[in-house]
């Protein structure tokens, strides 16, 4: 019951992108290994200001 | 499980199924239970999910699980992402689903309950499910390219080009009728306005917590913003009792259309992270829970269904829209049947987040499944009303005339009886002062709402429910008002960047505020005929959006037709072909009758000539005269608008057919632009997990 109730959490922040930050910082982990020219991750502030710009690009809400 | 079980499983599916839709179809008696209609919807769309999806999924575009799908090979962790279906489910739900399957299936129930229902199980299951799940899957095979973009590339630049202005215009219409649909319910009711009003503060509070107190939090501040919208129904009650506040908020129609044009201006040029992306939040989740709710209090409750099966309107002489059952009840209720504005939703933002192309059956089909179960929702909280009371709401005051008494007189003619009383009853009940010629659907349907959740949870709080109703259709119709200006800036500025590269650059802030300009003064047009109209506008509106919105989808199909003619499959192309042919034969009469029509409730023309007549012979109030000329030019526009809709339609259907008969007899047509095959890793992956 409780594992379940996690995974309702989880999804529901999956969906409203309360944990979009984390996913980024984990695409970040996994694609961009840390080198000497790949510039640091993003704070989470300027992530998000990224994030929410792009969500609102083309048609996304409809009649 | 046992496959013979299985198979007694779903037989037993389509008996009930079965059963039930005959118990709808066949009923003639005082009234039925909601519990049946829900019944055969979810009996329909089940045996439609597992049999027709499925073999659609199999056969006719034969998904590729090994594929891998635009998210996964261009990833970059922001609009391309590989997204859990359910999560992927959700986001498109979240967007195909707005206002439009609650205010069509309300206004359609003019001719019954029974025709709008059967289309809007029918629509879905043959059309509108088809439509979404085809668009899904051939934008998926193109990188997540947008409807415009491949009617151009797979039709040419005409298909291209009619999909674009199309576009354009629907979205021009759909924020005009929807902007009305608030100011009917709105006008002379402080409670609502106030309401509604604060839920534009209540936005930019939540917005910049998420952006500045704790960036990226959106749950938290989420939370909050629900709660204060809870809270502004409250308030807005205080604020209708107190004599002095309330006076602040009691406005006519015009004054309060103004202020939604100014408002839409305004969210179209302010950052989206203030006003556009916090307000979408509240509204989703507002949406999402009022959905649930109302099906849960609808299960518990189990309504009686108190309008006919089918009421004489289908005739055509209908209070609430002119026009015969067909084709009027296929243009009323485009959302929640078959919608092309879902097309631009399906091609273009979900593609980019889908994991695995065997998720687009449940995606594409079964989302439009679900906003099609919103739509009969809707039915029922339309038909659960007394239809007299139904009708008394939804006429406007140019039909059954200005005084309560008359309307009355009018209504118990047509055989539906209510009183005086009984509405003055019921408007107190609700916290307003009248609920006459609340024409929209809006009011209805939260009188509907109300007395559904009054009866489930308590009927201490009817005027709570009611105006917590308003505020929760307020909030998402203002929601995709701003989103559509704001597209439509986008739209503008792009085909602007053609002729002049500085117009094109979205950040350029003179270009942002002249495209606003043009698209909010094109909608504030509408919005502002529609409000001095006496007929109420929204006939002449949705009717119009019903066509433009049919329009697209019909580009739609034949850009799937034509994808799938061209990849060979001509034995499998009537699964796009039987909507497509429906939707053409139904847009081309509708807009047939709106041109040349003689009957002035219905023929745009017939109607301007007869206001020009009885202008020319002075029978027309002085109130009526004045506005009289305006109403005129927009009756002769809205007829050119009709004319300019089909001729579109039919090239666009002209060339694919041409391109079909080209590629059918082995001459060259443009190639399919189809992005290469690719074997997925994902999926290699999960194998080996």
């Amino acid at each position: 019951m409780l594992k379940k109730l996690k995974h309702l959490w989880h999804m529901i922040r999956d969906l409203s992108g309360d944990n979009a930050y984390e996913q980024y910082l984990k695409h970040y982990a996994e694609f961009h290994q840390a080198t000497v020219d790949t510039p640091p991750p993003l704070s989470r502030k300027a992530f998000f200001k990224l994030w929410q710009d792009s969500q609102w690009k083309g048609v996304k809400r409809c009649c | 499980m046992h496959k013979n079980l299985k198979i007694i499983l779903w037989i037993a599916v389509a008996i009930t199924g079965a059963f039930a839709l005959a118990g709808i179809a066949l009923n003639r008696g005082e009234s039925i239970n909601a519990l049946w209609l829900i019944t055969a919807a979810v009996c329909i769309y089940a045996i439609a999910y597992r049999f027709y999806a499925a073999w659609i999924a199999a056969k006719v575009l034969v998904l590729d699980e090994t594929r891998a799908t635009p998210a996964e090979r261009l990833d970059n962790g922001r609009d391309f992402i590989p997204t859990n279906k359910w999560i992927v489910f959700g986001h498109h739900f979240a967007a195909i689903a707005g206002p439009g399957p609650l205010i069509g299936p309300t206004l359609a129930a003019q001719f019954g309950y029974l025709p709008g229902t059967l289309w809007i199980l029918i629509g879905a299951v043959l059309g509108g499910a088809v439509q979404d799940m085809v668009m899904l899957f051939v934008s998926t095979r193109r990188n997540g390219r947008s409807l415009g973009q491949m009617a151009r590339d797979e039709i040419g630049v005409i298909g291209g080009t009619a999909a674009l202005v199309g576009t354009f215009l629907i979205m021009i219409i759909l924020i005009a009728v929807l902007g009305l649909v608030v100011v009917n319910a709105m006008k002379h009711s402080p409670w609502a306005t106030s309401t509604v009003a604060a839920t534009i503060p209540i936005a930019m509070i939540v917005g910049f917590y998420m952006r500045n107190i704790r960036p990226g939090r959106v749950l938290e501040a989420s939370a909050i913003g629900v709660v204060l919208l809870l809270l502004s129904v409250f308030a807005g009650g205080w604020i209708d009792h107190h004599e002095t506040l309330r006076i602040w908020f009691d406005h006519d129609g015009l004054p309060l259309a103004y202020a939604i044009i100014v408002y839409g201006f305004a969210a179209a040029v302010l950052p989206v992270w203030l006003l556009l992306a916090p307000r979408d939040y509240l509204s989703t989740f507002m949406k999402l829970g009022t959905i649930l709710l109302l099906t849960v209090a609808i299960v518990i409750l189990r309504p009686e269904i108190h309008m006919p099966a089918v009421t004489q309107f289908i005739d055509g002489s209908g209070p609430i829209f002119g026009g015969k059952l067909f084709p009027f009840v296929f243009i009323t209720i485009a959302c929640g049947a078959i919608s092309g504005f879902h097309a631009l939703i399906a091609s273009g933002t979900t593609p980019k987040l889908l994991m695995n192309e065997r998720d687009i059956r449940m995606i594409g089909y079964g989302g439009m499944l679900l906003e099609s179960f919103v739509a009969i929702m809707a039915m029922i909280a339309a038909t659960v009303l007394e239809p007299g009371i139904f009708f008394a709401i939804n006429s406007p005051a140019g039909v059954v005339g200005k005084e309560a008494v008359d309307a009355i007189a009018k209504i118990n003619s047509w055989g539906f009886a209510v009183t005086v009383e009984q509405m003055q009853q019921l408007a107190s009940d609700m916290g307003e002062s009248t609920l006459f010629a609340r024409t929209g659907g809006a009011p209805s349907l939260a009188v509907g709402m109300a007395s559904i959740f009054g009866s489930a949870f308590g009927k201490s709080m009817l005027a709570l429910w009611y105006h917590f109703a308003i505020m929760f259709e307020a909030i998402f119709i203002l929601t995709t008002l701003d989103a559509g200006t704001r597209v439509g800036r986008f739209m503008l500025q792009d085909m602007l960047g053609n002729f002049n590269k500085k117009l094109g650059e979205t950040s350029y802030m003179p270009s942002v505020i002249f495209t606003s300009s043009i698209v909010v003064a094109a909608w504030g047009y509408f919005l502002y005929i529609g409000v001095i109209d006496p007929n109420g506008g929204v006939n002449i509106l949705w009717p119009l959006f019903g066509i433009a919105n049919q329009m697209l989808a019909a580009i739609a199909l034949c850009v799937g037709t034509g994808i799938l003619v061209k990849s060979g499959k001509l034995r499998y192309a009537w699964v796009t072909g039987l909507p497509l042919v429906w939707l053409i034969a139904v847009t081309t009469t509708a807009a047939y009758q709106k041109i040349f029509s003689a009957d002035v409730r219905i023929g745009f023309f017939a109607a301007a000539d007869d206001m020009a007549t009885k202008l020319a012979s002075g029978v027309l109030s002085a109130e009526k005269a004045a506005v009289a000329p305006q109403l005129i030019f927009n009756q002769h526009l809205d007829a050119y608008l009709t004319m300019f809709f089909v001729v579109v339609l039919w090239v666009v259907l002209i060339d694919m057919l041409r391109l079909c008969a080209r590629h059918l007899s082995g001459k060259p047509v443009l190639k399919l632009s189809e992005a290469p095959h690719e074997p997925s890793r994902l999926v290699e992956n999960w194998v080996r997990d």
